[in-house]
């Protein structure tokens, strides 16, 4: 098509059609955006949590940690609008800094996982040999029960925040590698990939430019689920005393301390509670939601669509 | 068959190799090395040393895993540090209770899913499907030891119904034992609930389309046995599969609730080690859930084949 072109008037005519495609193209996405409330939703109250654990604690006058032994235990009043715990600490003020821990680690394991699940994934999909070895690695880490081995990594790295992070980044790595890597295998058998290659490209370019960027939509997708699977395993940890060590507000060791006073203290149940179900949900909605969007053919199929595993149970 | 069991096993080999190497070097990574890691901060390096020598900690990496793994044939996980007992006896007595737990969580999952399931493929996108499609989001969304809390909060501090915490063996009688096991049970059984009622109802939905089912309908089929002679029986094998494959989730599952609700399963005992810095029992543990996870995965996938043997051929 293109070598029957000569002159400019041709070559304007084709660039306005590309144009208006390209408009069309934008115009079909932002439909295909406004109807889809799975993902408008998801991101919305994802989007207030992250705020509210932005400014939440600038706002607040009390200190997370600071006990006062006289208001131990108060239900929610004006002074306290979430009630206070066993130390006489405010409630909300917990809850707003455990939503800056939780979220931060969620992210921080989510971009973790992410890096090296993209890169073990284009470089198996496109050597052999190295593939088999990852693979069997990848393997070999999903067959262990997901929250069982994070316990396992924490009771031998000892409990911190940053040791919950490697743990659970060890945790979620290989489900994302083996996604990174079934799309890679894809990708590569393309034709375009081949004419790449005739042209004299090299390896880390055509992995690099044209592998990877393939398989973003589907790490995107699996990210989201990532991202809410690592804020329950790091509740869950905490909760069961091999996350975040004891003062520190996360909402798993709030949840912890809950247990003990759980005939007094409905509150200290129940907020902690709403915030970790609201985060988990609005991102699994994302997740949902994106993978809609950005691959409408497996919309309705319901099967396959997430790849990572439950961990918290 | 034959082959694609050989086939299916030999693919264990290195899925085994890994679980092994990387369960032998969890005592490993630890800061400072396993002994100084046992003793805690106090130690003395002559203490330290000992400890060494008797644990054979002091040995060439390979030979120590080798040794390790010659153990695990003959059934030997080494010894607890803290019970003074093997570590395959701490194991064993701890296994019935979350056994027990798994099935009951299981069997309230399945009471649950599948008639909610099936009713919400028939009645598509009335109220009740919707119902049902945003209680198994939820489900999926509440993490199991939350709904512990929760359950613990309404039906066992407000209500009184039944017990918040505690065990009691089947030899104490039936309802002894499974009254404690109700709460920790839904509680388990609820993610699992809404996983098997979502694959239950889009599986019913592709199956209930089919003409086959025009056909039975036509011939005046009371719409009770279309539904469940014909639609689920050819519906089933989806349903299966998944309830096959979470069922070692909910024995790992059971581990996190049973620490919850005080139930002596092999959980308590590895959160328990947790502190005791018992490593090998922390390890034992490990493995035998992984082992045990990775076999009920293998027998569902060779029960797969049996019933259809398209899958078979389809894999390599």
């Amino acid at each position: 098509m293109v070598e029957n072109i000569h002159d400019q008037s041709q070559l304007d005519r084709l660039g306005q059609l590309g144009r208006k495609l390209r408009r069309e193209q934008r115009l079909l996405s932002c439909f295909r955006l406004r109807t889809n409330y799975d993902l408008l939703i998801g991101a919305a109250v994802l989007g207030a949590l992250i705020v509210l654990a932005f400014i939440g604690p600038l706002l607040s006058p009390y200190d997370p940690l600071e006990m006062k032994v006289l208001d131990r235990l108060k239900p929610p009043s004006a002074a306290h609008w979430l009630g206070t715990d066993e130390f006489g600490r405010d409630l909300l003020t917990r809850v707003l800094h455990g939503a800056r821990l939780s979220l931060g680690i969620g992210i921080t394991v989510t971009l973790l996982t992410s890096l090296l699940g993209l890169i073990i994934g284009v470089y198996a999909a496109f050597y052999k040999p190295l593939d088999h070895i990852l693979m069997r690695i990848c393997d070999g880490l999903i067959a262990f029960p997901g929250i069982l081995l994070a316990i396992a990594l924490m009771a031998t790295l000892g409990a911190s925040a940053s040791n919950v992070i490697i743990a659970l980044t060890i945790v979620f790595t290989p489900s994302i590698a083996r996604t990174i890597r079934s799309t890679a295998l894809v990708v590569r058998e393309q034709p375009y990939i081949e004419a790449i290659r005739a042209q004299g490209a090299t390896n880390a370019r055509i992995i690099w430019l044209h592998i990877a960027p393939n398989a973003l939509s589907p790490l995107l997708v699996q990210a989201a689920f990532v991202f809410a699977e690592a804020i329950l395993s790091e509740a869950a940890l905490s909760f069961l005393g091999a996350g975040i060590p004891a003062p520190a507000p996360s909402w798993g060791n709030i949840l912890q301390a809950s247990k003990s006073v759980i005939s007094k203290a409905w509150w200290m149940v129940t907020f902690p509670g709403i915030a970790l179900v609201l985060s988990v949900l609005s991102l699994n909605m994302l997740g949902d939601g994106l993978r809609d969007f950005l691959d409408p053919r497996s919309k309705r199929k319901g099967k396959g669509s997430r790849r990572v595993r439950r961990v918290a149970p | 068959m034959l082959a694609y069991l050989a086939k299916r096993l030999l693919s264990l080999v290195p899925v085994l190799l890994v679980i092994t190497i990387a369960t032998f070097m969890l005592i490993h990574i630890m800061p400072g090395g396993p002994a100084a890691a046992i003793l805690g901060l106090e130690a003395t390096q002559s203490d330290t040393d000992a400890l060494n020598e008797a644990m054979g900690f002091d040995r060439p990496i390979a030979e120590q895993y080798i040794n390790w793994i010659g153990g695990l044939f003959r059934g030997d996980l080494g010894d607890s540090l803290f019970l003074h007992q093997p570590v395959g006896q701490a194991i064993s007595e701890h296994l019935g209770p979350t056994f027990s737990l798994a099935v009951v969580a299981e069997v309230i999952a399945l009471l649950l899913a599948i008639p909610l399931g099936i009713l919400a493929a028939y009645k598509r996108d009335s109220a009740l499907d919707q119902l049902v499609r945003s209680l198994s989001l939820v489900g999926m969304a509440v993490p199991g030891f939350l709904l512990a809390l929760f359950l613990m909060l309404f039906v066992g501090v407000r209500l009184h119904w039944l017990p918040i915490a505690g065990y009691a063996p089947l030899a104490d009688g039936v309802w002894a034992h499974y009254r404690y096991l109700i709460l920790p049970g839904i509680s388990l059984g609820t993610i699992q609930a809404a996983l098997i009622m979502r694959m239950t109802r889009s599986s019913m939905l592709e199956v209930l389309h089919l003409n086959f089912i025009k056909t039975v309908r036509s011939k005046g089929l009371r719409e009770s046995k279309v539904l469940l002679k014909h639609a689920l029986r050819n519906a089933f094998i989806p349903i299966l599969t998944v309830i096959g494959q979470t069922f070692g989730t909910l024995v790992t599952g059971a581990v996190i609730i049973e620490t919850i609700f005080n139930i002596p399963g092999i959980g308590q005992l590895v959160i328990n080690s947790i502190e005791r810095r018992d490593y090998t029992v922390i390890q034992g543990v490990v493995l035998t859930v992984t082992l045990l996870y990775v076999l009920i995965n293998l027998i569902v996938d060779l029960l797969y084949g049996a019933v259809d043997p398209r899958v078979r051929l389809d894999r390599k």
